[in-house]
C-alpha cells in the first residue's frame, strides 16, 4: 500500500512541493493505480522473458559520423539566460 | 599519519570505478562532435540539450569500442544488453536523466593481472557523460551565486569499468589504475588522461581487522585527478577510518570528496540522502543483440596489449624494468617497435630510447612524435654502430646534435663530418706509439704500478682521433706498448 511517506519521498525526488490536501489525494490516487495494475500479478509469468520494448527490434544504430548542422546561436536561442556562451542557471542547492 | 603498528592491525579493502571517455568521432546518442577544449556549447544538438520530442540513436562505434575494451579486460560479452534511465536532477544533464546500463551491461566477469595478482572486473557498462558546470562567485558549489553550464561534454560516450573489491593497498589500487590506463590507450579507445578528465576514478574503500572475513562499511571517494592523488586520497582515508574505529566510533557509508590542495576528504553526502535513481529500461532505445560473429570480428582487430608487449620486449632481451618503463610511455614504445621492425638491435635501441632520447624529450617537454627523429634514421644509426662503422659514443653524439634536432640522416652526417670509425690496425698502432712516446713520465708511472693510467692513454688516443678509433683496438695496442 502507498503511504503519505511514499508520496512525500517521490515528490521530493521529483522536486515537487505538495500541500497536505494534495498529499492525501495523491496517496489515494497512486494507491488506486497500483491496485489496478496489481491485477496483472494474477497471471503466471514465470516462463515469460521480461519485455522492455513493444516492438521486436534490436541493434538500431548509426555510423560514427559527426554532424554539427545546427548553429550554436540557434541552439542557445531558447535559453532563458546566457552568460559568455554558457547557459546560466539558478544557484544549485 | 597513523602509526605503522596500528595500521598493521587492519586490512584495507579497495574497489575502483573507472570512467573512460571513448575516442569516437561523435557522441554516443547524438551526432555532435566528440572533442575536448572547444568553445562552450559549440558541440551540442537538440538531442544533447534534451529538447522535447528528440530521439537518441546509438553510435555503432561506441558499441565496437565497448566490446574491444571488454575483451582486453578478459570480460564476457553477453549476447544481449540494453540501456536504462538513471534519474536525477542536475543542470549538467538537461534531460533529467542519464542514459546508462543498469542490469544488463555490455561486459561482465573480467579481470586483469597486476604484478602476478588477479584483480576481478565485475562489469563494464556504456553511458553518456554529463556537461560541465562553472560555479560563479565562488571556488566551488558552496557559496556560489549561480552556475554556468557547458554541454559540450554531455553525451560523450563513457565506459564505466567496475572492479571487484580485490585491492588491499593504495599502491595496488594505483598499479591497477595505471594498467587500466595503459590497456585503454593501447586498445585505442581512450586517451587515458586523468588530468584532463578523459579517464576518471572513484574509489570505494573500507577497513577491517586483519583476519576478518567481513568487510567494514565503505566510503566512496570522488574527485581523484591523478595517480598520485589516488594514492594520497586512499592513504588519508585509511588513517581517517582507523582513527574512527580506534576511538570506538563507526565509519558511516557516504560519498566523500578528495581535495588535493588541503590533502583531505570531506563528506559530500551520506547514504540517507543518497540518490534514489529509479532506473527503468530506456524506452527510446532498442536492446542490443551482440552476435558471436560480431565479437570475433572485433577480437580480430585487437592491438597488442601492454602485458603482451612487456613479455615480447623481455623475450627480445630487454630487462623487466626497461620493458615496463617503455610500455608505460606509449609513443616511445610504438616508435621502438618501428625501429626494431627495421632490423635494429633491440638492446641498443632501448638504451638510446631510455638514455639520450628520453633525456632530450624530458628537457624539452616534447613527445618523440614531435621531434624530427624518424624510426628509419635511428635504425640506420644503430645498424652503423653494430657494423662498427661508427663508435657508440659518436653515435650518441650525432643522435643528440644532429638527428633529434635537425632530422639529419646518420650516414650523411658521418660522411660529411668524417666520423667513421678507424678500425685499421696499422693506423691505430701508429697513433698509440706516438702517444706513448710523447708521455714518458706516465709510461714510467704505469710500469711502476699505476695501472689506472691505462685510461689516460686510451683517452689521449681517442682525443687524437676525435673519438673515431675503435676502442677495443686502442685498448689492445695501449696494453701492448705499455706492458711489452
Amino acid at each position: 500500500m502507498i503511504t503519505v511517506k511514499d508520496v512525500e519521498h517521490v515528490a521530493k525526488l521529483a522536486r515537487l512541493e505538495l500541500t497536505e490536501e494534495e498529499k492525501e489525494l495523491y496517496t489515494k490516487q497512486l494507491g488506486d493505480v497500483l491496485k489496478y495494475v496489481d491485477q496483472m500479478n494474477e497471471v503466471d509469468t514465470s516462463n515469460v522473458k521480461p519485455m522492455t520494448q513493444v516492438i521486436d527490434f534490436s541493434n538500431v544504430m548509426r555510423e560514427d559520423v559527426p554532424n554539427q548542422e545546427i548553429s550554436k546561436e540557434a541552439l542557445m536561442a531558447n535559453a532563458p539566460e546566457e552568460e559568455n556562451g554558457f547557459f546560466k542557471v539558478p544557484k544549485i542547492n | 599519519m597513523v602509526e605503522q603498528e596500528l595500521r598493521d592491525k587492519y586490512e584495507v579493502v579497495i574497489g575502483l570505478e573507472v570512467h573512460a571517455q571513448l575516442k569516437t568521432n561523435s557522441k554516443i546518442f547524438a551526432p555532435d562532435k566528440n572533442e575536448f577544449g572547444q568553445e562552450p556549447n559549440s558541440l551540442t544538438s537538440p538531442i544533447t540539450l534534451g529538447m522535447p520530442g528528440v530521439l537518441p540513436v546509438l553510435n555503432k562505434e561506441v558499441v565496437n569500442m565497448g566490446i574491444l575494451t571488454g575483451l582486453a579486460l578478459n570480460c564476457e560479452i553477453p549476447s544481449r544488453c540494453k540501456f536504462d534511465r538513471k534519474q536525477y536532477f542536475y543542470p549538467d544533464l538537461p534531460k533529467g536523466y542519464q542514459i546508462s546500463q543498469y542490469d544488463e551491461p555490455i561486459c561482465v566477469n573480467g579481470h586483469i593481472d597486476i604484478n602476478g595478482k588477479r584483480i576481478g572486473i565485475t562489469r563494464a557498462h556504456l553511458e553518456e557523460d554529463a556537461g560541465k558546470l562553472v560555479h560563479a562567485g565562488a571556488n566551488g558549489l558552496a557559496g556560489s551565486l549561480y552556475s554556468l553550464v557547458d554541454l559540450n561534454r554531455a553525451g560523450t560516450p563513457l565506459l564505466e569499468i567496475v572492479s571487484e573489491p580485490d585491492m588491499r593497498s593504495p599502491q595496488e589500487a594505483r598499479a591497477y589504475m595505471e594498467e587500466l590506463r595503459d590497456i585503454v590507450r593501447y586498445a585505442g579507445v581512450c586517451d587515458g588522461n586523468l588530468e584532463e578528465g578523459s579517464m576518471r576514478c572513484d574509489a570505494n574503500i573500507s577497513i577491517m581487522p586483519k583476519g576478518s572475513k567481513e568487510f567494514g562499511t565503505r566510503a566512496e571517494i570522488k574527485n581523484i585527478n591523478s595517480f598520485s592523488a589516488l594514492e594520497r586520497a586512499l592513504e588519508y582515508e585509511i588513517d581517517r577510518q582507523i582513527e574512527i574505529v580506534e576511538e570506538g566510533g563507526e565509519v558511516v557509508q557516504e560519498t566523500r570528496l578528495w581535495n588535493d590542495d588541503t590533502r583531505e576528504t570531506k563528506s559530500m553526502r551520506s547514504k540517507e540522502d543518497a540518490n534514489d535513481y529509479r532506473y527503468f529500461p530506456e524506452p527510446d532505445l532498442m536492446p542490443l543483440e551482440i552476435s558471436r560473429e560480431w565479437v570475433e570480428k572485433i577480437r580480430a582487430t585487437m592491438p597488442e596489449l601492454p602485458a603482451q608487449k612487456r613479455e615480447r620486449y623481455q623475450s627480445l632481451g630487454l630487462s623487466e624494468y626497461d620493458a615496463r618503463i617503455l610500455v608505460e610511455q606509449m609513443p616511445l614504445a610504438l616508435f621502438f617497435d618501428k625501429v626494431i621492425e627495421l632490423g635494429a638491435n633491440p638492446k641498443t635501441a632501448v638504451n638510446f630510447m631510455m638514455g639520450e632520447i628520453s633525456a632530450y624529450l624530458k628537457e624539452n617537454h616534447v613527445e618523440i612524435t614531435e621531434t624530427k627523429l624518424t624510426p628509419e634514421n635511428l635504425a640506420e644509426l644503430i645498424n652503423m654502430i653494430e657494423k662498427g662503422t661508427i663508435s657508440n659514443n659518436i653515435g650518441k653524439q650525432i643522435l643528440v646534435e644532429d638527428m633529434i634536432t635537425n632530422g639529419a640522416k646518420a650516414s650523411e652526417i658521418v660522411e660529411k663530418k668524417g666520423l667513421s670509425q678507424i678500425s685499421d690496425e696499422g693506423a691505430i698502432k701508429e697513433i698509440v706509439q706516438k702517444i706513448v712516446e710523447a708521455n714518458p713520465q706516465q709510461v714510467e708511472a704505469y710500469r711502476n704500478g699505476k695501472t689506472n693510467l691505462l685510461g689516460f692513454f686510451v683517452g689521449q688516443v681517442m682525443k687524437e682521433t676525435k673519438g673515431r678509433a675503435n676502442p677495443q683496438t686502442v685498448n689492445k695496442f695501449v696494453r701492448e706498448f705499455l706492458e711489452g
